[in-house]
């Protein structure tokens, strides 16, 4: 079991307008690890897949509640999870091929492939009916004169 | 709106700006689709430098222009594309189909 050094949890309807509050609350917490701008940018977009795969599929007539957890575990890993309690994906294996999408043409269907090449770690569990939740962790690189 | 014109004879140039993300990314669309159609350029450049941020959002609104200018007979590049969007255009292999000038 990894110890878990820091944890903070955010809660939020699923408007459209919450995901760059979500990527940027997801980044403002990863820079306790000191990471670099690109380590950062990379979490800032995997967090705003994963965040918009909420309010887009999981609730896709109604607002609903989209919780976001993030923690700092032993070793300099940032880990986001991105829980909904919405409709559920039926597929995953097939949700998380590149290209593929049940949105309209303003999604590309490269939101888990983005996810997996910018993280070290993702998962998705889900239930149909009872929600999903996306957890996504990155092993910050320790840099010279850095407090850990 | 988040899109910057400026015409050259024939050709367009569209500075995109802002984060782009789901959000805006319908807005944008709507955008360059009135815009670019109203002019009708041979060559559209996209230019990206005043972009902040920029998720899979921005893959959909490129291939829309792009597409757009493939069944149009037009030609499009992408120019001046900050290191965040750069990353995002590898992983999902649209310099492939889209070219990107450095």
């Amino acid at each position: 079991m990894t110890a878990i050094l820091n944890q903070a949890t955010l809660l939020f309807p699923s408007k459209s307008s919450n995901e760059s509050f979500a990527r940027a609350t997801a980044a403002c917490f990863a820079a306790q690890l000191d990471p670099t701008l690109e380590e950062l940018g990379d979490i800032k977009t995997a967090v705003s897949e994963a965040v918009t795969n909420a309010i887009v599929h999981a609730y896709p007539r109604e607002l609903g509640v989209v919780t976001l957890r993030l923690r700092i575990l032993e070793g300099g890993v940032f880990e986001v999870s991105v829980k909904d309690k919405g409709v559920g994906i039926p597929d995953v294996e097939r949700a998380r091929q590149p290209l593929y999408t049940t949105g309209d043409d303003s999604r590309s269907g490269m939101g888990f492939t983005i996810m997996e090449s910018f993280m070290d770690w993702v998962r998705v569990r889900s239930l149909p009916g009872k929600g999903t939740t996306v957890t996504l962790r990155k092993r910050i690189t320790p840099r010279m004169g850095g407090a850990r | 709106m988040p899109i910057r014109l400026v015409q050259e004879k024939n050709d367009l140039t569209v500075y995109l700006q802002g984060e782009i993300d789901h959000h805006g990314a319908r807005g944008m669309m709507l955008a360059l689709d009135r815009e670019v159609s109203a002019r009708d350029p041979r060559e559209l450049t996209v230019d990206m430098r005043e972009v902040g941020f920029m998720d899979s959002s921005g893959i959909a609104v490129l291939l829309r222009c792009w597409r757009r200018q493939e069944e149009t007979g037009g030609t499009m590049r992408v120019r001046n594309v900050p290191a965040q969007a750069r990353r995002v255009f590898t992983a999902a292999g649209l310099e492939k189909i889209i070219p990107m000038d450095d």
